[in-house]
């Protein structure tokens, strides 16, 4: 979603530009004429007045928009090599009525038929890495899978018990 | 000893003093416009240690400091900033003018004073201390606040309007006529116009004449076509101070920028001399008599000026706190209303206006930053919030968006 940003001049000081988060907070940088920026977070019972203020020189200003920029960045970067490698890795939560629940992981005959690799079992915030076909399932495990777009979709659909086994 | 050597005494102990007294100040929360006024007073005739040797040059100093403090009032706005900000403010900047110079003009008849005093203290009533405010603002973080576009708007107008409003008093006070005033007043409006329109349409041109890679060739240039156009409105009887505030608007981009650094410490010293100056002028003996009255109409006009920013800030659609903070931050008065005081007194106008502008300011100067300071604290915040919960009984507190 585009997020819109709203300029104010502020005649003999600067500019302000400010904008509504999703969450209803409104934060806004004050910018000096001579180069200095001003941090500020608006009161959420009074609106108009701002709750603090925090000057920030010229470097401080580029390194904080380097640490709130970055992050955008680096996931965008891994957005990409994901989509040139073709591949795509998805949690996908065992449902609760699945059919192999208490099963063993080579009774889904998921890579076969769907040519994904199940590389891992999340249960109990314990991370099991590459579970043998012998590995029973459990409720409640998120099975950590790596594949196409269909493969990863015939996965889901296999654990849900959707396809015919 | 030498009066050479005398002076060198005299300006350095002066000078040094002030700085301990700003130190002393700043350390309570407190502007040094007031505390280098109390030093004049100090230092003058009449005070407890006159001074003799330097008389001239604080006075010289003095002329210099007024066009310095203008010039940099010029460069904080853009051509652009106070054309492009009339139209939306002039509603708020002609509601200042009413509720604020008509006191002082009506507080002056009041007081038996004739119609030339009665114009100045309108003046000095009217124009709140752009620079005192501005760092009130700075100071208390209020930089982002929504109302505070509101409050730097009222100033704007003030300013400007003193670019036409000062050659009128200039005029008048020199006693030149109804003929003579109108035409001193057409001038005025036709330079003041035509450097508006040539800043902003040339300004680049113009301060590309100055180049910002060679410090010391900026500051002379600046500082000489400042003090030279100064010249040359006073001649015009236009008032110097117009003069350089105009030059401080056509300079604009990078060369504003860097003069503005370049010049700020000398306005800084010559400012001070200014403001000891006026101390000097006024007897001390004559402060007492006018006390009371200064008080009088600094509570008047202070609460005039709550109304002129409440009533700015509803127009801007801000919540009732911001109202109130909008209109207790522009009370203070400052340097224009010594500006424009000084000039009554060099045509010896009503002598009584000295002190009694020098009270009022020394008053709404040290009350104005700490009113301003009200709206922070948290048994006032309660109050207007109980205030407000019980002008609308029937809306509910909204949900949080927690």
């Amino acid at each position: 979603m585009r997020v819109r940003v709203e300029q104010t001049p502020l005649p003999g000081i600067g500019v302000r530009h400010d904008l509504v988060t999703s969450s209803g907070r409104t934060v806004g940088v004050v910018s000096h004429r001579n180069g200095r920026r001003d941090l500020v977070l608006y009161d959420v019972d009074d609106p108009d007045s701002c709750l603090a203020s925090i000057p920030l020189t010229d470097d401080e200003a580029e390194a904080l928009a380097d640490v709130l920029g970055a992050s955008l960045m680096l996931s965008q970067l891994a957005g990409l090599r994901q989509q040139a490698a073709g591949l795509l890795t998805e949690q996908i939560a065992l449902p609760a009525g699945s059919p192999f629940v208490g099963r063993r992981l080579g009774d889904t005959r998921a890579r076969t038929r769907t040519s994904a690799s199940i590389v891992a079992v999340l249960r109990d915030r314990e991370v099991i890495p590459s579970p043998g076909p012998t590995f029973q399932f459990e409720a409640n495990d998120v099975v950590v899978a790596v594949g196409t777009r269909d493969g990863l979709d015939g996965v889901t659909a296999i654990l849900a018990g959707d396809t015919d086994g | 000893m030498h009066a050479s050597t005398v002076l060198l005494i005299e300006i350095g102990a002066l000078l040094f003093g002030l700085g301990m007294l700003g130190r002393a100040g700043r350390r309570f929360g407190l502007s040094p416009i007031p505390l280098y006024l109390l030093a004049g007073l100090f230092f003058g005739r009449g005070g407890l240690v006159p001074l003799s040797a330097s008389e001239d040059f604080i006075a010289i100093g003095a002329q210099i400091g007024v066009i310095l403090l203008l010039v940099m009032l010029g460069l904080e706005y853009s051509a652009d900033e106070l054309v492009g900000n009339l139209r939306s403010a002039a509603p708020a900047g002609v509601l200042d003018m009413l509720l604020n110079a008509l006191p002082g003009a009506l507080f002056a008849v009041l007081l038996g004073w004739d119609l030339k005093a009665a114009l100045v203290l309108a003046g000095i009533t009217w124009v709140s201390s752009s620079g005192v405010i501005a760092k009130v603002l700075g100071d208390l973080g209020r930089l982002g606040n929504r109302e505070t576009p509101v409050i730097l708007s009222v100033l704007v107008i003030e300013d400007l309007a003193m670019a036409f409003y000062l050659p009128i008093a200039t005029a008048v006070l020199a006693g030149v006529g109804l003929l003579g005033g109108l035409s001193t007043l057409a001038v005025a409006v036709v330079t003041v116009i035509a450097v508006l329109v040539v800043a902003i349409r040339y300004g680049g041109t113009i301060s590309r004449f100055m180049s910002v890679k060679d410090p010391e060739a900026l500051l002379l240039s600046v500082l000489g076509l400042t003090l030279f156009v100064a010249g040359v409105a006073a001649e015009l009887k236009v008032s110097e101070a117009v003069g350089a505030f105009l030059v401080g608007i056509a300079l604009s981009g990078p060369v504003a920028h860097h003069a503005t650094e370049m010049l700020s410490p000398l306005r800084d010293l010559f400012a001070a001399v200014f403001f000891v100056f006026f101390g000097l002028s006024t007897d001390p003996a004559d402060m007492p008599p006018v006390l009371l009255p200064a008080l009088g109409l600094a509570v008047l006009t202070m609460l005039t000026k709550v109304a002129t920013g409440y009533l700015a800030a509803r127009r801007a659609g801000i919540a009732l706190p911001g109202r109130l903070r909008a209109g207790l931050a522009l009370t203070p008065r400052g340097e224009f209303s010594v500006v424009i005081a000084g000039l009554a007194v060099a045509s010896g106008v009503e002598p009584k206006l000295a002190p009694l502008a020098t009270a009022y300011v020394l008053i709404t100067v040290v009350c104005g930053p700490m009113l301003a300071r009200l709206a922070d604290y948290a048994w006032f915040r309660n109050l207007i919030r109980r205030r407000m919960a019980a002008r609308r009984p029937t809306t509910k507190p909204l949900p949080s968006a927690e």
